[in-house]
């Protein structure tokens, strides 16, 4: 559903992806690895389509679809769905509001009746449950006064309501404490389904302790540079970035 | 259908400007599509010829049938106004108005007596308005006076006020039937010379709305007062009076809109409100005079005064106002603290787009003790609108233990805006507790960013990130009003984005 070919991309004129090259089909768990400044935010960003980021070479196709083309919010309402690793706050604007008027919009931009306000609560009640979340989350206000922790987790939920095809999660693990981790992990596990595809970017392999991969991906200096199953994060648990860092002087 | 007429009906207005170029013309037909309430009534109306002198002042109290105390008090003003200069502090930036080439007198021909006798063309135009006047359509739940230019047309819900003693009616109503109150409550919380716009109603004020809640009395439903500006090249002066006696309380809402023009009207209007012991009053405010085009070019000049007092113990007075609409507001709803814990409150949303001008705020006088104030003004500046806050909380000697907090926060959306805060505190009391906090902020671009990754679309994102901003100010609202402001809103930030 998601092929990336060849994507260069720069930010302010400084090259950070230097060709990548990823193929993601429906059902399948990706996790991208690497050290901090590897380029891993990017490439979440440049997929959700963040313009802060120029793509200068490359292509990026999901379900058909030009990815490249198309704007932020035509992206997600095609079944993108971008968890970020800092979520941002909306004050003033609750939790239900906000994911009512989004959930309406993908509908309509897929043809589909707009859901009932109490349709629409129905759903939140249900998926607040399945993935374990406090019911006082709906009357919040986006991500406002959230802990780390809870603003992670509200990432979760608006996943859980929209039901995208592709979700990216960036450094979805960062800042959790133990407890938080398995929550948000189970809340992912839940949500894995035949059609529906995860690129989890993370810097630790812990999340991938709760989390199964069928791929795994080491992003070095803007390139994928390894890739193979789920033990290559076992393995650079244990070996660190160093190794990889020193493979790929060794191969320049 | 009506919907369909009032395009027509506006589109006429957008055709006397097709001669002058294409982009014009686009950008007008986009304004036209906006703002909804663009359209003219075509009726038959009684218009003074324009100018002001104080025959003009006579001929109106004549056509009102006013007693003779009634003329002098408005003859005084119009002298006093006539040693007047008109102010230059304020921020935004007009032309000089010549108060000689506008009409102060404009009523539709036919006189009704009761509701039943308003001319069909006027309850249309009420109707259309979304303020069905009859009997079978009208809203439940409050009642309303409805002004068409310089009178009121009709008040509805009138019989049931009345069994609690609610008196509410249209100014020339209440001079007729209550002269005694008018006579002991007008020009006593803002004096007939008080500044410049205040002095010009005083002296041709046409009509608006008088309301007279007795004592004990929680006013059985909330009160409306709905202003349309019809005529063009003339302005629209009314006073509102409002009186609460001990221990009564009331929700007071009023709304307004206008044709679209390219000349700009003034109105002018003074508002009143006294609380006695224990008495309360919410007045609310959603602004919708017409704002002009995406060039500034026509639109309402809404300069008004409007005070409160908080004369008696315990009494509160609370101004909520959205000001969306309108080429230039200028006005600050304000408090006078009299009585010992009174309490004086001031939530505000204004918004310039396109051109827009606005300098608002208030003043809160701390007066009584253990006095409070809260004062709550969201700004949202954006195309090369421009938007003022201005403030003034002061407290007075004997005024022990007063308390004052103050919140102002702008947005911003694009970079040819601009917000401005110029708060004053005065406090000469040594007890005294004063707050302010201020804030400017961009809309976000991580913000936006967000909304749209999750399917919202710019605009929308740009509505929601500015409707959460107002929140606060919106919770004070009735919940009818805090949707139509939400929509509001909306519609008045079209076109601010890229």
């Amino acid at each position: 559903m998601l092929d990336v070919t060849n994507l260069h991309a720069e930010v302010e004129n400084t090259p950070i992806l230097k060709g990548i090259d990823l193929h993601v089909k429906p059902g399948e768990v990706h996790a991208i690895m690497g050290p901090n400044g590897s380029g891993k935010s990017t490439l979440a960003g440049v997929l959700a389509g963040n313009d802060a980021y120029e793509v200068t070479e490359g292509s990026a196709s999901f379900l058909g679809e030009d990815l490249l083309d198309l704007p932020p919010e035509e992206r997600a309402r095609l079944g993108l769905f971008l968890a970020f690793q800092y979520p941002v706050e909306i004050p003033g604007i609750s939790n239900a509001y906000f994911l009512e008027a989004a959930l309406n919009e993908i509908r309509k931009s897929h043809d589909l009746p707009e859901l009932s306000h109490k349709d629409f609560m129905e759903r939140l009640q249900s998926r607040m449950e399945l993935v374990n979340i406090d019911p006082r989350f709906a009357d919040r206000p986006v991500n406002e006064g959230f802990s780390g922790g809870e603003k992670k987790r509200n990432e979760i939920l608006q996943l859980a309501v929209l039901e995208p095809k592709l979700c990216i999660m960036d450094e979805t693990d960062s800042g959790l404490d133990i407890d938080a981790l398995r929550i948000v992990a189970e809340g992912v596990n839940k949500l894995r389904a035949d059609d529906r595809a995860f690129v989890l970017v993370t810097h630790y392999q812990r999340l991938l302790n709760y989390i199964e991969p069928d791929f795994v991906h080491v992003l070095f200096e803007g390139r994928i540079v390894k890739s193979g199953g789920k033990e290559l994060a076992h393995e650079l648990e244990a070996k660190g970035y160093d190794w990889i860092k020193t493979e790929v002087a060794a191969s320049a | 259908m009506s919907t369909v007429e009032s395009e027509l009906k506006g589109a006429k207005y957008a055709g006397t400007r097709v001669e002058q170029s294409n982009r014009e013309v686009a950008e007008l037909a986009q304004r036209t599509s906006a703002y909804k309430y663009g359209w003219e009534t075509l009726i038959e109306a009684d218009t003074l010829p324009p100018g002001l002198n104080e025959d003009t002042v006579r001929v109106i109290s004549a056509k009102k049938d006013e007693p003779e105390w009634m003329l002098e008090w408005r003859l005084k003003a119009f002298r006093h106004w006539l040693t007047m200069e008109q102010p230059t502090w304020q921020k935004p930036d007009f032309p000089p108005i010549d108060y000689q080439a506008q009409s102060y007198w404009s009523a539709p021909k036919k006189k009704p007596g009761s509701l039943d006798e308003v001319d069909p063309e006027l309850l249309e135009t009420f109707e259309k308005l979304g303020i069905p006047l009859d009997e079978q359509k009208r809203l439940t739940g409050v009642a309303v006076d409805a002004v068409f230019d310089s009178v009121s047309v009709g008040t509805t819900h009138k019989d049931i006020l009345a069994k609690r003693g609610v008196v509410f009616c249209s100014f020339s109503e209440g001079l007729r039937d209550h002269p005694e109150l008018i006579k002991k409550y007008l020009g006593t919380v803002v004096p007939a010379n008080d500044n410049y716009f205040a002095a010009l109603n005083s002296a041709v004020f046409s009509d608006g709305s008088f309301c007279f809640i007795p004592k004990g009395v929680k006013c059985p439903m909330d009160l409306s007062t709905y202003f349309r500006i019809n005529a063009a090249d003339t302005g629209q002066f009314e006073r509102t009076l409002i009186i609460a006696e001990e221990g009564a309380s009331v929700n007071y809402l009023e709304g307004c809109t206008a044709p679209m023009r390219e000349k700009n009207q003034l109105h002018a209007a003074v508002v009143e409100l006294i609380a006695l012991d224990n008495a309360s009053i919410n007045y609310s405010t959603v602004q919708n005079w017409y704002a002009g085009d995406v060039n500034g070019v026509g639109g309402i000049y809404n300069f008004v005064t409007k005070r409160g007092a908080c004369r008696g113990r315990n009494s509160r007075i609370s101004w909520t106002q959205v000001e969306t609409g309108s080429s230039i507001t200028w006005k600050y709803p304000s408090c006078l603290l009299q009585g010992d814990g009174s309490i004086g409150e001031f939530y505000s949303v204004a918004l310039s787009n396109n051109r827009q001008q606005a300098d608002t705020g208030t003043k809160m006088i701390h007066l009584g003790k253990d006095t409070k104030s809260t004062i709550i003004s969201k700004t949202i500046s954006a195309g090369k609108g421009d938007n003022s806050y201005r403030g003034l909380v002061k407290i007075m000697p004997g005024a022990e233990n007063a308390r004052s907090y103050t919140q102002c926060d702008s947005l911003l959306i694009g970079d040819k805006c601009g917000a401005h805060t110029f708060p004053y505190i005065e406090v000469r009391n040594p007890t005294a507790q004063v707050e302010h906090e201020a804030s400017t902020s961009k809309i976000s671009e991580d913000q936006l960013f967000y909304c749209n990754t999750r399917g919202i679309g710019p605009e929308d994102a740009i509505s929601m990130v500015v409707n959460g901003f107002c929140k606060e100010v919106f919770d004070h609202l009735p919940m009818e009003f805090a949707v139509e402001a939400t929509k509001l809103l909306e519609v008045s930030l079209e076109g601010s984005v890229g």
